[in-house]
């Protein structure tokens, strides 16, 4: 590793405790990945990771880079909007997956986890021919994770 | 003008981002980033997106920064979750919240203000009914995120989209 030359301490000491917050941000984010028992709670686990943990890695990079090059470096800014636009839509569309799959499987073992949206299963099933319609509306309470794992592999 | 630029705030964001990726204010990176901004906004045409107009800058910038604080919050909320050792007497589900907000693009600013931070996610939004499902990790009273969304979000998009 280079020493870097020229770089105030209070930048240095900003900039490593961002990255560290940021990086611990990430793991626990991981880690929620392995201990969230069904696929709906996984979802929630790496938003740790491309909110406030891209956050603080992206704040640390502009208070280095800005200190470094005495000039005013922010175009990390174009990653964490890009991030804040890009995730949520991919989330959005696993989680669409897992309960089309819940409604499908739901039929076959008669335990739906979700509660279903008439909408969605008109825009989700109208040509599938080998799937009847589900049922409307699911009495709440239910847990959608128990016993019935969705693994997005 | 108007002719030219179909999408104002779209060829100014293109602009703001050419500039921000080039790291300059040179007259020609800027020559250059007005005709993108100027060109590009074009394909957009073929995907005829619905007008609508933005108000209230102000409460824009409101929304940003509560958004903001509660994304904070929450990451701190789920890290502890995720770290506190026994899973057990935490309850997640599906919550069903009736909206009065029908504008595409501020529905689609909730879904991504809701997925994005942790501990919500946007399941999905019934244009018949107007009811959005959310799946909440750590549900202890469903009013209360009710509350949080229909009178922290939906309050300040309808003021701001419609």
């Amino acid at each position: 590793m280079t020493p870097v030359t020229g770089l105030p301490p209070w930048a240095a000491l900003l900039t490593s405790v961002l990255v560290l917050l940021g990086a611990g941000l990430a793991l626990t984010g991981s880690l929620g990945l392995l201990r969230f028992n069904s696929f709906y709670e996984r979802v929630h686990a790496p938003t740790l990771a491309t909110t406030l943990g891209a956050g603080c890695v992206l704040i640390a990079s502009m208070v280095f880079f800005s200190a470094l090059q005495t000039r005013p470096v922010v175009h990390e800014i174009l990653i964490a909007i890009f991030l804040t636009l890009t995730t949520p839509v991919a989330l959005m569309l696993l989680v669409r997956a897992a309960l089309f799959r819940d409604r499908i499987e739901g039929q076959a073992y008669d335990e739906v986890k979700a509660r279903a949206l008439s909408a969605d299963k008109r825009a989700l099933l109208p040509h599938h021919r080998a799937i009847r319609p589900a049922p409307i509306d699911l009495p709440g309470g239910h847990h959608p994770g128990d016993g019935h794992e969705h693994d997005p592999r | 003008m108007r002719r030219w630029l179909l999408f104002p705030l779209l060829s100014a964001c293109l602009l703001a981002m050419w500039l921000l990726l080039n790291q300059t204010v040179a007259v020609g990176h800027l020559l250059l980033g007005a005709a993108l901004a100027l060109c590009i906004p074009w394909t957009m045409r073929a995907v005829q997106p619905s007008k609508s107009r933005l108000r209230r800058p102000g409460t824009i910038i409101r929304l940003f920064f509560i958004v903001l604080g509660d994304i904070i919050r929450s990451n701190a909320a789920v890290a502890w979750i995720i770290l506190s050792p026994g899973q057990r007497g935490r309850t997640s589900n599906f919550v069903n919240i009736p909206l009065e907000l029908r504008n595409p693009y501020g529905l689609a600013v909730l879904a991504c203000i809701i997925t994005a931070t942790p501990g919500t996610l946007w399941v999905g939004f019934d244009s018949a009914t107007g009811v959005v499902t959310v799946h909440i990790l750590d549900l202890i009273d469903e009013n209360a995120w009710l509350d949080i969304i229909k009178g922290r979000y939906e309050r300040l998009l309808l003021e701001i989209f419609e």
